[in-house]
């Protein structure tokens, strides 16, 4: 008997027919090996209606896993460097998780039913390591990715969508998820930094939220959105990206690439009085010792992107632009950048970004002060305000 | 009982009066800033007159907002948001339309559309603009240089001006010598066949000036219009999230989390004066106030002629004050509308209905349109720059329902009524009859539009002098004209934002580089001011 040949190339996700219905700029891009619009109209565009009004993005393509069992929490906490003990029942939290060299793999949000059932999404493949990792506990890892289908649903208005969509959602606070209707999950989350929710439904049952969604944006200026918009209000909220602001440790083939959570800024998020758990005792010592580097939130002179430019103490080079954009919102030239230890921790002075900007076929070095911000670029109270306002 | 005393006093809560405030405050100076009305913001207002509508009674569209003082002052974090809005379109007689894209390969085959060879002719247009708009940017954040003074910094800045004008070569420098003389029909027949496409862009060159499309002058008039930016999209425009007032009232609040004081409700009687020094002001509610340092954000015919004792003057600065060309020219209409209206000749959905629409269709309607005005009467066929913000912006009407913005131009400030021209012939009756005009135009793109009506502000230059302060209305506070541009704005020989009185300065759009949202006056005032005060360190010098 013979086998049909596996699809070459991208394939459709769950959302695909109305995602192609609206494309007009027919920028698609590989997200996990499906279709994922990069832009659908135009960026810009794209990118005002999640500051502005409300946009749908497509998060279907995420790895999601299920962890169930009578030992979930526990070999959840073995395996994450946060203490999930304190994510209450229908919460959610942002996780990360390590080698035993303490150096990260992925980041992702942790999705709580119960103290014996989760979902953690991520960006990685982690089906594997998870298996791994759940040797000896009373624990059934299943990989969920392709049984769940779910959109980003930001913006402004993003609350008053789903009240019209007649899904109440007003008592829900930031990080909270629940089960709103039968096998329709909304999480109050995102990758904005701005108000909105995640809506979470069998893969099969993707078309009809979409629908649903879609009628009850007419009025509050709902647009579907692609990645290159997502990319600037993310890099605003102060938020990081996988292969990106961090190279996720099991997926790079070069040596030294990995960075801890400390170094990523986030040693808040390593909780050593919970117990063992992966990478521990080389968070500790780094605790103890001092990091290596640094990735730190910039806001840079000048209005040229500075997506890769290196950064200069005096004459000295001590570390990149890991993502850097313009930010409409703020109005302000801002990037994460990884710099070498001391600087971005104890030196923080005098530092410089060389921007190469293309003027029709001639490169002009630009150099601009760089200025380290311990805050999100975009804060805005209506993200945490509950109830939400109408816009 | 003492008089209250401040370092410096800013008249008039404006946009560019709150931005002079602001870094005045910032340098440390202790600063008020006196408003005639109840509201602060000036031209740049939303206000809101029909329940659950706000309009933005008076400018509508920012771009020319300069990102280097949104960024300094931190505007952002007062919760100020600027919106792009994309294309536009004009819509014609026999249902058909032109619209603008944003989409450049979409613009393309529109304009070819209605004619081939326009779509390169559209190419050198654009590329021309844009390098005089290069040209010219650097300029609106500095001091404009006075070729008759030997002061160094004149010099300077007159070296970075004759340099930058060298860089252009010869060939290129006599273009902008003719580009910032020429009308703006003579530049769009040099390059355009296509007679609506010609009347879609020529709307740039006419707004908020007494002029026509074929007046000497016209073709720096849409320079001026093209040279904002969003985001470093040049020629983009966009809405203020809220509407414009959004702009007035994140620069109060930076204001005042500086240490600024702003007294609203009671308006200048007069600046005070001694020894040709200014020493404070005069409200009309009887306050006094003193400082060495007054700045006016009024323009500079109400400051000179209403408020200043002319015997502190030189009299060739009243003469060049009262032959200041300040001309009203439009009127406004804001409209509440019960749900969108009908394009009838535009696809459904269509983007471009997002943007700036237009009813004017060939560049010889637009010269009629002026011949009204110089009579004194508004255009029959009125040019009108019209936007539905609330298709974009959720907070300006209630759901499913919008607000429209309707720039109507012509209309004089001194309307013709059985032979005599005055602006007291602004009545309601004179009112309703240019709104029915307007309305007469508007049906040619949506039929509907007298049925969508809920209510509407009709605003003449008589109503934009009376309640904003604007002399004879004009929307720019003095015509953008070459002979009142650059060095010789306001007048010959005080381009550098002061005045025969020592201490009193002219912080408004009168001054270079003038009006549209700007802020750039108001900044580069402050920085004369505080250099003068020796305190020039404490702002920053903006790249050019």
């Amino acid at each position: 008997m013979t086998h049909e040949a596996v699809p070459i190339g991208l394939i459709p996700g769950p959302f695909h027919p109305r995602l192609e219905a609206l494309s007009r700029a027919k920028g698609w891009m590989d997200w996990a090996g499906y279709m994922s619009p990069s832009v659908l109209d135009t960026a810009e565009f794209e990118y005002f209606a999640i500051r502005n009004q409300a946009t749908l993005f497509d998060i279907s393509p995420m790895h999601k896993y299920r962890i169930t069992g009578p030992d979930a929490l526990a070999m959840i906490n073995r395996v994450v460097t946060r203490d999930v003990s304190r994510i209450g029942d229908g919460r959610v939290g942002y996780v990360m998780w390590c080698d035993e060299e303490g150096m990260l793999i992925d980041d992702g949000t942790l999705f709580r039913f119960s103290e014996t059932d989760f979902r953690l999404c991520c960006q990685e493949r982690m089906f594997l390591w998870l298996l791994d990792a759940a040797w000896g506990f009373d624990v059934t890892v299943t990989d969920e990715s392709d049984a769940v289908a779910a959109v980003a649903l930001q913006g402004p208005t993003a609350y008053s969508v789903l009240r019209d969509a007649g899904l109440d959602v007003g008592q829900m606070k930031p990080f909270d998820w629940h089960e709103v209707e039968t096998d329709l999950w909304i999480s109050r989350t995102g990758f904005t930094g701005d108000l909105g929710y995640e809506i979470w439904v069998p893969w099969d049952a993707a078309l009809p939220l979409w629908d649903r969604l879609w009628a009850a944006g007419n009025h509050w200026g709902l647009r579907a959105i692609g990645f290159d918009a997502l990319h600037i209000a993310r890099i605003e909220a102060g938020f990081i990206a996988a292969g990106m602001d961090f190279q996720p440790v099991h997926a790079a083939m070069r040596l030294h690439r990995g960075r801890t959570p400390i170094e990523l800024g986030f040693g808040r998020m390593v909780h050593f009085d919970k117990g063992h758990f992966n990478g521990r005792r080389a968070l500790l010592k780094q605790r103890d010792g001092g990091q290596r580097y640094a990735l730190v939130k910039i806001d840079l002179g000048g209005f040229k992107p500075a997506q890769d430019a290196l950064i200069y103490h005096r004459k000295r080079e001590v570390g990149h632009v890991t993502s850097g954009v313009w930010s409409p919102t703020t109005k302000r030239n801002i990037a994460l950048a990884e710099l070498k230890a001391p600087y971005g921790i104890s030196r923080t002075d005098d530092l410089m970004a060389e921007i190469y900007v293309n003027q029709e076929g001639r490169w002009d070095r630009r150099l601009v002060s760089v200025t380290i911000q311990d805050k999100p670029f975009f804060i805005n109270a209506r993200a945490r305000t509950t109830p939400p306002a109408a816009f | 009982m003492g008089v209250a005393s401040y370092d410096a006093i800013i008249v008039g809560a404006g946009h560019n009066g709150l931005t002079t405030g602001c870094y005045l405050a910032k340098a440390g100076l202790k600063t008020l800033i006196v408003e005639k009305n109840d509201w602060i913001g000036g031209a740049a207002v939303s206000r809101s007159l029909h329940d659950g509508w706000t309009y933005s009674n008076c400018s509508y569209v920012c771009s020319l907002l300069r990102r280097e003082i949104v960024r300094d002052l931190e505007l952002p974090r007062f919760g100020l948001q600027v919106i792009p809005y994309e294309g536009g379109a004009t819509f014609t007689e026999d249902n058909d339309y032109f619209a603008y894209m944003s989409d450049h390969n979409a613009l393309e085959r529109e304009i070819a559309r209605h004619s081939p060879r326009d779509v390169d002719a559209y190419a050198r247009f654009s590329q021309t603009v844009m390098r005089q708009c290069r040209f010219i940017r650097p300029f609106l954040l500095r001091h404009a240089p006075d070729p008759t003074s030997l002061h160094p910094r004149d010099l300077g800045e007159l070296a970075f001006l004759v340099k930058k004008a060298h860089g252009l070569g010869a060939k290129e420098l006599g273009e902008t010598i003719r580009f910032w003389t020429m009308s703006i029909g003579d530049f769009l027949d040099e390059h355009f066949e296509s007679d609506l496409i010609k009347a879609h862009l020529a709307g740039s060159g006419i707004i908020g000036t007494g002029l026509g499309v074929y007046s000497p002058g016209t073709a720096y008039v849409l320079l001026h219009h093209y040279m904002g930016d969003v985001d470093g999209a040049i020629g983009a425009w966009g809405f203020a999230r809220g509407g414009m007032g959004s702009i007035s009232k994140a620069l109060g609040m930076a204001f005042e989390e500086a240490g600024g004081e702003i007294r609203t409700g009671s308006g200048i009687d007069s600046f005070r004066v001694k020894d040709g020094k200014v020493v404070g002001v005069a409200l009309e509610n009887g306050d006094t106030f003193d400082a060495p340092i007054v700045a006016s954000n009024m323009d500079i015919k109400r400051t000179f002629q209403r408020h200043v004792d002319p015997i502190h003057v030189p009299d060739d600065f009243t003469k060049a004050v009262n032959r200041f060309k300040i001309r009203g020219s439009s009127a406004k209409l804001n409209i509440a509308l019960d749900r969108l209206p009908e394009f009838p000749a535009a696809p459904k959905d269509a983007p471009f209905l997002r943007g700036d629409l237009h009813c004017s269709t060939s560049l010889a309607e637009l010269e009629r349109g002026y011949d009204d005005w110089k009579d004194g009467r508004w255009s029959s066929e009125p040019y009108f720059d019209m936007l539905i913000p609330s298709q974009i912006d959720p907070t300006m009407a209630p759901p499913g329902k919008h607000m429209m913005t309707v720039f109507v131009q012509y209309a004089p400030y001194d309307l013709e009524r059985g032979g005599v021209r005055s602006g007291q012939n602004w009545t309601d009756e004179t009112r309703t009859a240019l709104a029915n005009c307007v309305y007469d135009k508007m049906e040619q793109a949506m039929p509907d539009i007298r049925q969508r009506i809920v209510h509407a502000e009709v605003r003449t230059p008589l109503d934009i002098e009376n309640e904003v302060g604007l002399t004879e209305g004009n929307i720019f506070q003095g015509e953008l004209t070459f002979d009142q541009l650059l060095f010789n704005r306001p007048v010959p020989g005080y381009s550098d934002y002061s005045t025969p009185v020592e201490g009193l300065f002219m912080v408004g759009s009168s001054s270079h580089p003038g009006g549209g949202v700007m802020a750039a006056p108001g900044a580069n005032a402050a920085r004369e001011i505080l250099r003068r005060a020796g305190k020039g360190k404490s702002m920053p010098r903006f790249a050019a």
